[in-house]
């Protein structure tokens, strides 16, 4: 249990346990000295994967191939099918094959800056040296990379970046690397290396003598509580992005994981770093369930404007004119006026503030004025609609079946919405968290972008921590649990965590109230969209703290779940999700709240420079922050683990020049 | 502007695997045509629960066409009648004001139903465990430009990994075969240097595993193609024969 304590009396700086050294260094070095689990042992020590997306689904697949006994549950009916499959634009690497300039510097350079001078520099300089090994055992793998005509692999550009350093697979690059993690994944579960449960959803860690040694699981197929027993436990469960119930996010994406390991006392930090994307579909109506994004890839090719005259923009709205009507010198391409070097290919934080701001001062479109114009006019009459639809053809075929309108002949739509969170359980340079034992891997973690993360970089990270960096890290770990049995599942440990479990799903059932599990959810997001969302202040978050503590209230009393445990029951599995996004949603207005600068996605309004960039405290605020539990009803405790730039200056982000 | 429709739906609704299902009607008013046929389920659910009535079940995840999850016959078509559409982006604009609209779950063997529209779609799971990979591990693999690929090939590689395994080629089939979907992870391994090197291995062992899970033989009738919301080729299944037949040969 953790310990009650006085916040105030606190001042516990975290050790993120980097290694000495040059920053080029540090890997190697850890490796060369890392301890090792050798190949008899390994087969005795069993390792629980939580989550089958690229970190889960490469992580598991890779200790099996290592020898290990792997247990893998997923949520969905098949790890095909986790969230990481919508990735669409594509990933990065450090490969320099266009000769335009980058390197593994470049790649980290960037990725620092692009995460505003919020990440830590060793473990980002590790993901930028793993990225090109990414690239190859993708390739090894049978992943389609889109090729030039030489047979080579073809690059784009994404936001953030001055060189060209994206691979990808049409508008489907998550797919394709999804399934290819996928398949090495399916090899390892047809050897028996892999015991692969779908249609799981895990509900608790246990912890025993203070360590991770299992978890409790619901069979979401037959409602059973399951208990599970492993050397060490890895979650790469994905972002909480759903905690504002419109997002880009999959239905079934969701926080609880987090939630479950943060009240087992692993730090939870930086949760008000959410990333807001800026080409998604804008909202048309309150029956909707869910945003569409539409590909970063598509500011390579696409202008974003607006309206220059605000009389042209009101008559836009009212269905008297339309884009095609104004000329070029009445548009205002107010991303390439803004920042000339970057042009539309701005961070995807800048790239969403610009929009927002745009539209406040009236001049969005849209029959609510919360758009802009994603335009490809130019790029056809220059390239031709045959190099467009090659390159863009299934998202503008998505785009055409939600909006009914032909992006081919008139401009998209866009407004930005939330698509990721940079912030996540905190973990050290080996990617375990603050509870020994307990690893956490991808979008899951908070590990390397910082305040706000690059496009193409999603995909490149949770694949380096799955396929690169656990696999090597776990074992330093793992080396010392050689001596431990497995252990039974009937220990009171496991007992205690499944009653617990057990009378929170009777506790649900029995409110019998009012409102739907979707219309609390409904509630929670709308607050969390106008208070938590891309322009926070205090007075807003202080506001958006007394509204979830009623959605909380109203939650616990009012909720009507339909049912019974043992069975197939949607509405209780979403009812469970929801009480953690509460749970989340407090956490990330509490830390928006101390957070008083702008960096990244996140973004104070009292904190701004006079042309409304975000302006950084480094002086108060160069930390990541680490919210400790401190038992239900509480107040969490912040520790911090300082930021310190050892190897790179900072500087205000600038992508004017 | 928005408009709506009022509709009535006729849906498959079965307890349990066991149990007997049956068709429910239901009438749902003041349907918006803008919004996608799952959130016109999603409204259907709601107004159950506000009777106090358990939602129905049905499969859906990432809503953006890509995870394959979502699987509902609709009108007797997998996905719906629109070409080249999952269920999750088809629209409620495609639908008549007054109309009635049948909502069944994937229809074969392979797939016993779990709950109302849901399906135990394992067997597929199953069919790439068999054989649908690359035989290589994490590290110590080439260099990504080591082994140049034309780009005739990987494109058309491309098109063939572009399936999403939602089964409604082997739902539709009226063998129940899934030739196509196991066609499209041959063809598209096959195609490529990285996977040429097992290619007679993975056909035989992915073929045999299919028939092993219960699923038909392809008779080349052509539904599968047809209803594939990923519109992927038949000619993946000519390419498959063509494996399977060298391999067995060669035996």
């Amino acid at each position: 249990m953790a310990k009650k304590q006085d916040s105030a009396s606190v001042d516990t700086t975290i050790d993120a346990k980097v290694p000495a050294g040059p920053l080029a260094e540090k890997w190697s070095n850890y490796k060369a000295h890392q301890k090792l689990v050798n190949p008899a042992n390994k087969r005795r020590l069993d390792v629980i994967v939580v989550g089958t997306g690229l970190a889960g689904a490469s992580a598991a697949a890779s200790l099996a191939e290592l020898g290990f006994n792997v247990l893998n549950f997923c949520i969905q009916d098949s790890p095909r099918r986790a969230h990481s499959i919508a990735a669409q634009g594509g990933i990065n690497a450090a490969k320099n094959y266009k000769n335009d300039g980058d390197s593994v510097y470049r790649l980290f350079y960037d990725t620092i800056k692009g995460g505003d001078y919020r990440a830590r520099e060793a473990n980002v300089y590790r993901l930028a040296e793993v990225s090109n090994n990414i690239i190859d055992q993708c390739v090894a793998q049978g992943v389609p990379f889109a090729r030039e005509y030489g047979g080579l692999l073809d690059n784009r550009s994404f936001g953030g970046a001055q060189v060209s350093r994206t691979f990808y697979a049409k508008g489907q690059t998550g797919q394709q690397l999804l399934l290819g993690a996928y398949s090495a994944l399916s090899r390892q579960v047809g050897k028996g290396a892999v015991k692969l449960y779908s249609r799981y959803e895990m509900l608790d860690v246990v912890i025993i003598e203070g360590r991770a040694r299992g978890i409790i699981a619901r069979n979401l197929t037959t409602g059973k509580i399951e208990r599970f027993f492993a050397h060490a436990v890895v979650v790469g469960t994905g972002g909480y992005g759903n905690a504002f119930f419109l997002s880009t996010n999959a239905m079934t994406s969701n926080g609880s994981a987090a939630v479950q390991m943060y009240k087992k006392g692993a730090y939870f930090a930086n949760p008000a770093y959410a990333q807001i994307h800026p080409t998604c579909i804008p909202v048309h109506g309150d029956f909707q369930s869910k945003l569409t994004l539409m590909s970063e890839s598509l500011r390579n090719d696409g202008r974003i404007w607006v309206p220059k005259r605000k009389e042209d923009a009101e008559a836009i709205r009212a269905g008297k004119l339309k884009a095609t009507d104004l000329k070029e010198e009445d548009r205002d391409y107010y991303l390439e006026r803004r920042y000339p070097a970057f042009g539309n290919l701005v961070p995807r934080d800048v790239a969403s503030r610009a929009a927002k701001e745009r539209c406040d001062a009236g001049f969005g479109v849209g029959n609510t004025g919360l758009a802009v114009y994603l335009d490809f006019s130019d790029s056809i009459n220059r390239l031709g609609e045959d190099v467009i639809r090659a390159r863009y053809g299934n998202l503008f075929q998505m785009y055409e079946k939600i909006v009914d309108e032909n992006p081919y002949k008139t401009p998209m739509m866009i407004y930005p919405a939330i698509h990721y969170v940079m912030g996540g359980i905190w973990v050290d340079y080996e990617l375990q968290t603050s509870v020994k034992g307990l690893f956490c891997i991808g979008e899951a973690n908070f590990s390397d972008h910082g305040a706000n993360r690059l496009g193409a970089s999603a995909l490149m990270q949770g694949l380096a921590d799955g396929y690169f960096v656990l696999p090597y890290t776990i074992q330093n770990y793992l080396a010392d649990q050689i001596q431990v049995p497995r252990l039974s599942v009937d220990l009171p440990e496991f007992a205690e965590a499944e009653k617990a479990v057990n009378e929170k799903i009777e506790k649900i059932l029995k409110i019998q109230g009012n409102k739907s599990v979707d219309t609390i959810h409904r509630e929670l997001g709308l607050v969390m969209w106008d208070f938590v969302g891309m322009a926070r202040n205090k007075a807003g978050l202080e506001e958006a703290l007394t509204k979830i503590k009623n959605i909380r209230k109203e939650f616990w009393t009012n909720v009507f779940v339909p049912g019974v445990n043992a069975d197939t029951n949607i509405e209780l599995e979403k009812a469970l999700r929801l009480a953690d996004f509460i749970e989340i949603g407090e956490l990330m207005a509490r830390d928006a709240l101390m957070r008083e600068e702008s960096c990244g996605g996140h973004f104070r309004e009292e904190y701004q420079t006079p042309d409304g960039e975000a302006l950084r405290n480094d002086e108060e605020f160069s930390f990541a922050s680490c919210w400790k539990f401190n038992g239900e009803g509480e107040d969490p405790i912040l520790l911090k683990e300082p930021l310190e730039y050892e190897f790179i200056k900072r500087q205000q982000r600038n992508y004017k020049a | 502007m928005e408009k709506t429709i009022n509709i009535t739906l006729k849906i498959w609704r079965q307890a349990g695997p066991k149990a007997k299902g049956e068709f429910v009607t239901y009438k749902l008013d003041n349907v918006s045509t803008d919004s996608s046929f799952l959130e016109m389920l999603d409204v259907l659910n709601e107004k159950l629960i506000s009777e106090r009535k358990e939602p129905i079940v049905f499969d859906h995840d990432c809503r953006e066409g890509i995870c394959g999850m979502c699987s509902l016959f609709i009108n007797g078509h997998p996905h719906g009648l629109d070409a080249g559409t999952t269920t999750c982006q088809l629209h409620m604009r495609r639908f008549k004001d007054g109309e009635t609209i049948t909502i069944e779950p994937w229809r074969s063997k392979a797939f016993p139903v779990l709950k109302d529209l849901r399906v135990d779609r394992n067997a597929f799971d199953k069919i790439i465990q068999a054989g649908g990979y690359v035989s290589v591990n994490t590290g110590g693999v080439p260099d990504g430009n080591a082994i140049p690929i034309s780009k005739i090939a990987a494109d058309e590689a491309m098109d063939a990994a572009s399936c999403i395994g939602c089964g409604a080629c082997a739902a539709t089939c009226k063998n129940g075969s899934a030739m196509l979907f196991v066609a499209a992870k041959v063809s598209q391994l096959a195609l490529l240097p990285q996977g040429r090197v097992e290619a007679a291995a993975r056909a035989k062992a992915m073929v045999a595993k299919m028939d092993e899970l219960g699923f038909g033989n392809c008779t080349n009738t052509g539904a599968c193609e047809a209803e594939c919301p990923k519109n992927v080729s038949i000619s993946h299944i000519a390419r498959l024969n063509r494996e399977f037949l060298s391999a067995k040969f060669k035996d």
